[in-house]
């Protein structure tokens, strides 16, 4: 009795051990979910003012508890809201020690006629937005620049400039009418 | 004639003032020549055209400016014959107020054509495809107010019901109403043609019951087609029955469900303009380079619906109606429920200027520029929604920037008519809030598709990166392996050599040996005390080698 009771008992153990090595491989979680959430609400600019190299690594300190969720200048209250909600903490100021929030959105023009061609910014910049070969004039490509300045501090002539984003036809907004905030307070 | 009881009706609605007793007592009357036409690039929604004349360069009426292989575009055309004197930024009619990229041209009063061929009859023969580029290339939109290009609407075939719009529910605008009445034939003729391109059934022509002389135009010009195609179908004065969602639900009693299109429910929506401005280009190949534009108000001399080339400046117009009158207020472009006022009547008329409405001080709609009261919640603007939703649910949440409770009630379904706001007793600019809120809904969209982009961006360059110093580390590796092997090689090499030199010599010696193993001579015959002796020396030699070992 008790032999067919610790046979049993044995085959539904080998049959659990074999469905949950089965699931660990079939399920397996790629990367850790929170990290891809927070990264989602960044604004990807890759500057480091948060002071960690780029935005999935802030994501992955602020997932592990290392860093707060206002270190994000670029993203704003906005972004610091959204991280609030995602990851249920008090909404905080942004901390000034890692920047200020920018009130209007930019981009970086380099000056071609005094550019020498040395290829640094090429190197800093985070998301491949600039154009050019070592001793050939360098540009950047306007749409795919973040704003993130990084290329700048390198320039060893200072010809790359901080520019307003155009705003055109397409990017107008309606503004908000007077009086928008005696609106009613939710409650 | 189709009664109304066969009618449909929407939720909501406003019975308005019409107002358009004022402009369309006249016949529609050709705008005079002007010396200078500033053509907006890009007039309708979509992507903006591509230029393809210079500065200096002399251009004939009708002759394409700027051209575009997208699809959701539409080309412009010159209005007159003359000189391209400048390709700049000009102001436009716009909210903002900006300036867009325009071309601008120098009559040069010759009014001469550009070579034109057109296919008219012959329609009949073509097919779908090849007259749908007719329209594409005539730069023909929408001409009711949405500027949509006509020709993508029309990219749907084997559609059952085609609606001709001629509602025009707006107060104060009748440039439809006196095209009906004066140019009917050429609009029956224009719906014959869409009705070809997307093969429907039947069409059903809609104007509401206050235009009793377009009706009846219409009317006759049917009755000489005996196809059986054309219905007019006249329905009950009320605003926003001209809004293609509603008049859909008018017409047919079936709703346009969210995030889907007209053509999904088998109804397709033109305006009479429209299907006009498509005969021209059928029958005459003339591009869209005019259109009718009411003007209209208090505020200007002689009202009237004139005929004006896209491009004319607003104030010339203005100026062939009388001028402003002495209590002029406030220029709006459009009609006064979804219009928008402009600051300056040095803009041009563009394919979307339907209306000119210069206001008086006297008249019903000053500009709201105070700050409202707050809502009472009355819910007046719930009842009057033609789209059935919750105005003041959405300004609540739109005035709090609350985005994702906004969309949630179905913000982006709202058709802007104007109803909630013209009801409001707090007098709430309810659409601006909306247009906002739209506007910085889309911007955030636009954001997150940059950032996710950014992102991707980064990932592959970070991708790069690491391929490359691994790359450089393998290169490395490999390097400092073959440098390795070489030397062990040579090792190896050096070993064998030595091996070989100690088996050669070995060898050598060993050789040397037997060859020089001669038998030492007298050996033989030796006698007992030779023997003795030599045993002697080897006992000596053997001691010496013991003494010497140890």
């Amino acid at each position: 009795m008790l032999t067919i009771v610790i046979v049993l008992l044995a085959i539904i153990a080998a049959i659990f051990g074999v469905l949950l090595g089965y699931s660990a491989i079939r399920f397996k979680v790629e990367g850790d979910p929170i990290v891809d959430k927070i990264d989602a609400l960044l604004p990807q600019t890759q500057c480091g003012q948060c002071t960690y190299p780029g935005c999935r690594p802030y994501a992955e300190a602020i997932a592990n508890g290392e860093a707060d969720i206002n270190q994000c200048p670029p993203g704003g209250e906005t972004t610091i809201i959204a991280l609030a909600d995602l990851l249920g903490v008090e909404v905080k100021p942004l901390n000034a020690e890692h920047g200020e929030a920018k009130e209007i959105k930019t981009v970086v023009v380099i000056d071609e006629q005094t550019c020498i061609g040395c290829t640094l910014c090429i190197q800093a910049c985070p998301v491949d937005a600039i154009l050019g070969a070592a001793k050939h004039m360098h540009t950047v490509i306007a749409s795919e620049c973040t704003g993130c300045n990084l290329c700048i501090p390198p320039c060893p002539v200072d010809c790359i400039h901080i520019v307003p984003i155009a705003q055109n036809m397409n990017n107008w907004k309606w503004p908000e009418p007077d009086g928008g905030h005696a609106a009613p307070k939710a409650g | 004639m189709d009664s109304s009881t066969q009618l449909h009706h929407f939720h909501g609605g406003l019975h308005l003032e019409g107002h358009k007793k004022i402009s369309s007592q006249s016949a529609i009357t050709p705008c005079k020549p002007q010396k200078l036409y500033v053509v907006p690039v890009q007039q309708h929604i979509g992507a903006a055209g591509e230029i393809i004349v210079e500065k200096g360069q002399h251009v004939l009426k009708g002759q394409m400016l700027a051209t575009t292989k997208i699809l959701l575009s539409a080309p412009v055309h010159s209005p007159v014959s003359g000189t391209v004197v400048d390709i700049g930024k000009h102001a436009v009619p716009h909210p903002s107020g900006m300036e867009a990229d325009c071309i601008i041209i120098e009559n040069d009063f010759q009014d001469e054509w550009v070579a034109r061929k057109p296919v008219a009859e012959n329609y009949h023969q073509m097919n779908s495809h090849d007259l749908r580029n007719i329209v594409r290339n005539a730069g023909i939109v929408g001409l009711g107010g949405a500027v949509f290009p006509a020709a993508i609407k029309q990219t749907e075939t084997n559609i059952h019901t085609l609606i001709l719009n001629g509602v025009e529910c707006e107060p104060y605008i009748t440039c439809d109403d006196r095209l009906m009445q004066e140019r009917a034939r050429e609009i029956i003729s224009g719906a014959d043609i869409i009705g070809h391109i997307i093969k429907a059934r039947e069409c059903i022509i809609a104007i509401e019951d206050n235009k009793p002389e377009a009706i009846a135009a219409m009317q006759v010009a049917i009755d000489e087609d005996d196809t059986g195609f054309f219905q007019i179908k006249v329905i009950p004065t009320k605003y926003p029955s001209g809004s293609e969602r509603q008049l859909i639900k008018i017409i047919t009693g079936k709703e346009v469900p969210i995030n889907s299109l007209p053509a999904d429910i088998d109804v397709l929506c033109h305006n009479v303009g429209t299907a006009y401005a498509i005969h021209q280009a059928v029958f005459k190949d003339e591009p869209l380079i005019s259109r009718i534009v009411t003007i209209t108000g208090n505020g200007v001399k002689q009202p009237q619906n004139m005929e004006v080339p896209i491009g004319s400046y607003i104030a010339d117009c203005i100026a062939q109606c009388g001028g402003y009158s002495d209590n002029a207020s406030c220029m709006i472009v459009g009609g006064p429920m979804m219009g928008y006022s402009i600051h300056s009547d040095q803009v041009p008329v563009v394919k979307a200027s339907n209306c000119l409405l210069v206001t008086s001080n006297d008249e019903i709609y000053p500009a709201n520029t105070e700050a409202h009261l707050p809502c009472i919640r009355c819910a007046k603007c719930v009842e009057v929604c033609p789209a059935k939703l919750l105005p003041q649910q959405i300004y609540w949440y739109a005035s709090t920037q609350n985005f994702e409770r906004v969309t949630e009630y179905h913000l982006f379904d709202c058709i802007e008519c104007g109803c909630c706001s013209y009801v409001c007793p707090s007098q709430i600019p309810l659409v601006q809030y909306y247009r906002s809120a739209k506007s910085k809904i889309w911007e955030m969209e636009a954001d997150q598709k940059k950032s996710n982009n950014a992102r991707k961006r980064h990932e592959a360059r970070q991708h790069r990166l690491d391929e490359q110093k691994r790359e450089r580390e393998e290169r490395l590796r490999q390097k400092r392996e073959m440098l390795n092997s070489k030397k062990g090689k040579t090792e190896e090499n050096e070993i064998d050599v030595k091996k070989a030199a100690i088996a050669e010599a070995l060898a050598r010696v060993k050789q040397k040996k037997e060859t020089q193993a001669i038998q030492p001579k007298n050996t033989d015959n030796l006698n007992a005390e030779q023997q003795r002796q030599i045993e002697e020396a080897d006992q000596r030699r053997k001691a010496m080698k013991r003494e010497h070992d140890e």
